[in-house]
Order: structure tokens, then C-alpha cells, then sequence
């Protein structure tokens, strides 16, 4: 019992240090402020799951998630996301131990990952299109286009930060600024993938169940 | 114990001394994350896919493998934990999943009322959601 208690006395020792220290610095302010920008595009996309869902059955006749959604498609997407994700995260720990190469080959890496994703999923969308499941086909098909198009218009966003991050890097190096936005990339990085998760369990798994 | 300790930013891994947090270990990290993000994905297709389980059952088993694959996503590559010092990153995840519970809740609810107790008659039929 006294050592819980020694131990917690230490712990709000520590505690007081850091709130008597001033103001936190500039890379931990700047990834709360992106973390919150993080959190208020889940809200968003939340808004976006909600109308899917009220509309998911609204097929007007046209065809149906059943008929439509290719689950191998879905999967490989799945695969390209979950480890461009993972190799962003050896990114930044390349990152933290300023390796340069291992940072270009972390980028490299979730760059193509990034980009197989997108190139699969506008194939996806330009087949569907093919055969008449446009988005002005059913209020299925807009809200669907709606939401996984801005997932992908967000993985394009980020694609193209991913590569004006290793111009900066290039020129100027590892920075305290630099470092700071490749920080901030790699969350938005893992919050797409989080954002996925969602898609794919949502709309191409409980989408096709009878 | 000379450095100053700070709140984390989120992202950063908090709680290691700096003395321990090296690569290995944070690639450990991300190593173990992925493994348990692959295991759940590969479920969650199964489940879809297998005729082994209650078919009634299979929504509320992908809802809680999507719930549980976003803890791993938060906690192994978001390194987003409920130590002392990550108390804002919480506090903000939490009323961020407040507000998603709320507009995906309220919406629903509110939809299928409205399906329910204002379905047209007829041919009028075609034109509401088709459930």
C-alpha cells in the first residue's frame, strides 16, 4: 500500500514538472492540433457511413451491392492499405533515427502501395460505370461513390503530400519542420487506413450478406 | 532525470525512455500491430464468406472485428494509449467517437422511423427505401 502510494506521488511529481514547464513544445502542439483535424474527417466520414446506410437498399431497381462489389478486389485493396500503413510506420521510425535512405524506402514503398490501391479501386469504379451502376443510377449508387470516393480522393491527397514531403526533405532535410509534417502525414496515413476498416466491413462485407 | 517530460503528441510512443525507444522495439511495435490487423481482416472475410456461422450472427461478428481492428490501428500505429500523459489525445478520440455514435445513431433511428410510419401507399412504394 505505501509503495502505491510512493509511486503515485512520484508519478504527480512528474506531472507538475511538465504542466510548470510552460507551454508544450511546437511538435507536440502540432500533432494535437492535426490529431483533432484527424478526429472532425472521422465525424465527416461518419455523416457519409450514415447516409450509406439509410440508402444502402435504396437500389431503385438497378443493381444491387450483391451484384455488384467484387470481394477479391476488396481484399487486395484491403492487403495494399494495411501494409502501405505498415510501411509508413517504419517510415517514421526511420524518422526518428534520421536514416535517410530508410525514410526514401519507407516512401517509396507506401507511395506504390498507396497508389495500387488507387489505381484498383478507379478501376472499380470505372467497370461499375461500364455497365450503367453510375452514380446517378440510384441513391445506392450516389451514396456509395459518395463514400468510398472521398476515401480515395483523400488517398490521392495524400499521395501527393507523401511526394512534396520528400522534395522538402531532399532539399532541406530533417528539419524540426519537416519532421513535424511527416509526422503529421503519417497519422493521416493510419487514419485512412482506420477509415477503410469501416469501408470494407460496411459496404463490401455486410453489403453482399443475403 | 534531467530532460523535461511532455505531454505526447499523438503518434509519438509515450511512456518509453528515450534510452529503450530504439528501432527495434518500435518496429516491433508496428510488426505485432500489422500481424493482428492481418488476423482480423482475414476473419472478417471469413465470417462474411463461411456458411459456419448463424447468418443472423454475421453483422454483429464483422461489427466487432472492425471494432477490434480499429483498436489495434490505434493503439500499435497510433500508439494512442490511456497513459497519464496521452490524457488530451483520449479525451479528443473520445468525443470524436461521441459524435460519430450520435450521427450515425440518431440517423438511423431517425430514418427508419420515418420509413415506418410514413410509407406511401401503393406505387409510391418504389420510390422509398426498399427494405
Amino acid at each position: 500500500m505505501n509503495i502505491a502510494v510512493e509511486m503515485d506521488d512520484v508519478r504527480q511529481g512528474e506531472l507538475l514538472n511538465a504542466s510548470a514547464a510552460g507551454p508544450a513544445p511546437k511538435r507536440v502542439i502540432a500533432g494535437y492540433g492535426f490529431w483533432i483535424f484527424l478526429l472532425s474527417d472521422i465525424v465527416m466520414f461518419s455523416a457519409l457511413f450514415a447516409a450509406y446506410a439509410v440508402l444502402a437498399k435504396a437500389t431503385a431497381g438497378g443493381p444491387t451491392a450483391a451484384q455488384l462489389f467484387d470481394q477479391r478486389n476488396a481484399a487486395m485493396e484491403t492487403a495494399f492499405l494495411l501494409l502501405s500503413s505498415y510501411s509508413c510506420g517504419l517510415m517514421s521510425l526511420a524518422i526518428n533515427s534520421r536514416r535517410t535512405f530508410g525514410v526514401f524506402l519507407g516512401a517509396a514503398v507506401t507511395f506504390l502501395l498507396g497508389a495500387a490501391f488507387l489505381n484498383l479501386e478507379l478501376r472499380e469504379f470505372q467497370g461499375m460505370i461500364a455497365i450503367g451502376a453510375a452514380p446517378q443510377r440510384s441513391a445506392f449508387l450516389s451514396a456509395f461513390f459518395t463514400l468510398v470516393g472521398c476515401h480515395g480522393l483523400h488517398v490521392a491527397v495524400g499521395l501527393v503530400w507523401l511526394v512534396l514531403m520528400m522534395v522538402q526533405l531532399s532539399f532541406r532535410g530533417f528539419q524540426e519542420v519537416v519532421v513535424r509534417r511527416l509526422h503529421c502525414f503519417s497519422l493521416f496515413w493510419h487514419a485512412l487506413d482506420i477509415i477503410w476498416v469501416l469501408i470494407f466491413t460496411i459496404v463490401y462485407l455486410m453489403g453482399v450478406l443475403p | 532525470m534531467t530532460d523535461t517530460r511532455w505531454d505526447v503528441a499523438p503518434g509519438d510512443r509515450p511512456a518509453i525512455p528515450a534510452s529503450e525507444q530504439n528501432a527495434s522495439s518500435g518496429f516491433l511495435v508496428y510488426t505485432i500491430g500489422l500481424v493482428l490487423a492481418v488476423i482480423l481482416t482475414v476473419t472478417s472475410f471469413w465470417v462474411a464468406h463461411t456458411s459456419a456461422i448463424w447468418p443472423p450472427g454475421v453483422p454483429a461478428g464483422l461489427a466487432v472485428l472492425a471494432i477490434a481492428q480499429m483498436g489495434v490501428h490505434l493503439v500499435f500505429f497510433l500508439h494512442i494509449t490511456t497513459g497519464p500523459d496521452s490524457t488530451h489525445n483520449v479525451l479528443a478520440l473520445a468525443f470524436g467517437v461521441l459524435i460519430v455514435f450520435l450521427v450515425l445513431a440518431g440517423s438511423l433511428v431517425i430514418m427508419a422511423n420515418l420509413n415506418e410510419n410514413m410509407m406511401a401507399h401503393g406505387e409510391m412504394m418504389n420510390l422509398q427505401m426498399q427494405r
